[in-house]
């Protein structure tokens, strides 16, 4: 109880920062999450974040030991050629987009659990520190991780308020934005190196297996309360950086508990309340629109025949 | 001012995947005029557009938008592409769809201020879809967004047109509040190229007609064109005997 009301008024300076990277690092991934769901192309965050682990891993045995910034590059760079292997797996056969998607995550973290596994082995279990980057570990991170992890996540949302408006003109119709000289390819790079930096940044605290969900969730969530784009980013924002603090707190607060599965499970409460409870397009607002407009017809109806039987009689 | 022809088209061939869909297409369309262009289906219609406007790379031959490569001439430029490549769940509403108009002439960087928020609004008055600026574009009919679509052309003030198949699927009160506005276009000196498929309105509606079958069948002003003629070469002749052709070997093997 006493660790609880600990965390919950944030006396330790070290919580502090855990639950605010974490906050920081779930508002990069829900806003970024919302492009890449309306351009189609959510699940690449998935595929990005598997196939960042045998980078995170090969960065580990070039730089020799767990140095953050070196398996952020490595990350990055296994993501960004996962993205290119969908595409020219895309783009040269006849394999579809799915089917390319699934290859890639498959292969790639095929390969991490591989070398991960022979790290751990030569470094004896847990000693190497890697097995945050499956489930997600936001607790026992160092101050100095988190403030790398959140400057990396304020720098793509920087990127996406500056850009926005391209965004929406790519995401809503292509052919236009192509047609006032916006280079769509262009665009579709910086969009997915933003999926990429976003899902990096949020790798150690997530883990690969689940940052997919708080790429997914909140914009799926925030889509039942609004019909404006930049409302919706800004609840997808807020819904994944909930998620975000929530985890880290909990898992925190229960030894051995991962903070991937409770950020994925907070997120995912919020969804079902959107999606039942949402005023705008909820499931419950809308039967209660529905039926009284069915009221209101067969109430108009009804006084029409009155009018028209006594107007007869 | 600018020049009195809009668009220069100089033998252009466009293939996809190595197959040519165009071949060697050469003709120069009016500056002030709405033209059509009108073929079979796979005539390669929209693709000639696309490629006017630089969206598709030409294998061979260039095009001048009044005397200018595309690339420097896009802001003289406005477009309506066809309706099918719009994401229509998006969280955007009407408003903010004509407002897209505007972000040509803004640039990367600069965001829509107000002269641009009236010139939207603006917009939508004249397609006559002003009480619906706040509804999600996904929640209106198909003649409503096409309307809308009109009138983020409309936003981006433009000399120059080009609309894929700005009549599909909308209905004849629609149809006229669209015409009207593409004549007021052309009588304020604007120069409007579609995509139409109605042969019967083409006489009406059009004053320069572009005939196309993979090549270019005819084009010039709509009165000296537009005859039996070249609508045989262009829909009929060789291209109703080959399915009939085609037809009869079916039947053949079949029964």
């Amino acid at each position: 109880m006493d660790a609880v009301l600990r965390l919950i008024t944030l006396q330790d300076f070290n919580t502090r920062v855990v639950l605010g990277g974490a906050t920081v690092l779930g508002v990069a991934c829900g806003v970024v999450g919302v492009l890449a769901m309306l351009r189609r192309r959510a699940l690449m965050g998935d595929a990005i974040a598997h196939a960042a682990l045998p980078g995170v891993c090969l960065a580990f045995l070039i730089a020799g030991g767990r140095f953050l910034p070196a398996l952020l590059v490595g990350a990055m760079a296994f993501g960004l050629l996962a993205i290119l292997a969908v595409t020219v797996v895309r783009r040269t056969t006849r394999v579809k987009e799915d089917a390319a998607i699934a290859l890639t995550l498959s292969v790639f973290f095929g390969l991490g659990i591989a070398l991960l596994t022979s790290i751990q082995r030569r470094a004896g279990s847990d000693h190497a520190g890697l097995d945050g980057f499956i489930f997600g570990k936001a607790a026992g991170m160092v101050t100095q991780d988190l403030m790398v992890l959140a400057g990396v996540s304020v720098v793509v949302l920087a990127v996406v308020a500056v850009f926005l408006k391209e965004f929406a003109s790519l995401c809503f119709d292509s052919a236009f934005a192509a047609s006032i000289g916006r280079s769509v390819t262009l665009l579709d790079v910086l969009l997915m190196a933003l999926v990429c930096l976003a899902t990096v940044a949020a790798l150690p605290a997530v883990g690969a297996v689940l940052v997919v969900a708080l790429l997914t969730i909140p914009p799926a969530s925030a889509r039942f309360w609004t019909d404006r784009l930049s409302t919706m980013l800004v609840v997808s924002g807020a819904v994944g950086g909930a998620a975000g603090a929530v985890g880290a707190g909990v898992s925190s607060l229960v030894p051995k508990l991962s903070a991937g599965p409770v950020i994925t499970l907070s997120a995912t409460a919020i969804f079902v309340v959107s999606m039942i409870f949402a005023p705008l397009h909820g499931v419950v607002p809308r039967l209660v629109r529905q039926r009284r407009n069915r009221q209101m017809v067969a109430e108009q109806s009804r006084r029409v025949a009155a009018e028209l039987s006594g107007g007869s009689g | 001012m600018l020049p009195p022809v809009a668009v220069e088209v100089h033998d252009v061939t466009v293939a996809y995947h190595k197959r040519p869909v165009l071949w060697n297409v050469d003709c120069s369309l009016p500056k002030g005029k709405l033209i059509a262009i009108i073929g079979p289906n796979g005539a390669g219609k929209s693709t000639l557009l696309k490629a006017i406007l630089g969206l598709i790379p030409v294998a061979s031959g260039r095009v001048e938008i009044f005397g200018k490569p595309i690339r420097e001439a896009r802001s003289l430029v406005g477009y309506v592409p066809q309706r099918e490549t719009v994401d229509w769940d998006f969280p955007i509403d009407a408003l903010g769809v004509v407002l897209m108009g505007r972000y040509g002439r803004l640039g990367w960087l600069r965001r829509p201020g107000a002269a641009d928020r009236a010139a939207a609004r603006d917009a939508l008055v004249r397609v006559g879809m002003e009480a619906f600026g706040r509804r999600q574009i996904g929640q209106l009919s198909g003649g409503q967004q096409q309307r809308v679509f009109l009138a983020r052309a409309l936003a981006q003030d433009a000399p120059l047109y080009f609309m894929d198949e700005p009549f599909a699927g909308v209905d004849a009160a629609t149809e006229r509040a669209i015409l009207d506005v593409l004549r007021a276009m052309r009588d304020a000196g604007r120069t409007v190229v579609a995509v139409h498929h109605d042969l019967q309105t083409v006489p009406e509606y059009f004053d320069h007609v572009v005939m196309l079958n993979m090549r270019l069948v005819a084009a010039g002003p709509t009165g000296e064109v537009f005859t039996n003629e070249n609508l045989q070469k262009t829909y009929g002749g060789r291209l109703t005997m080959l399915t009939e052709a085609a037809e009869a070997v079916r039947a053949a093997s079949g029964g």
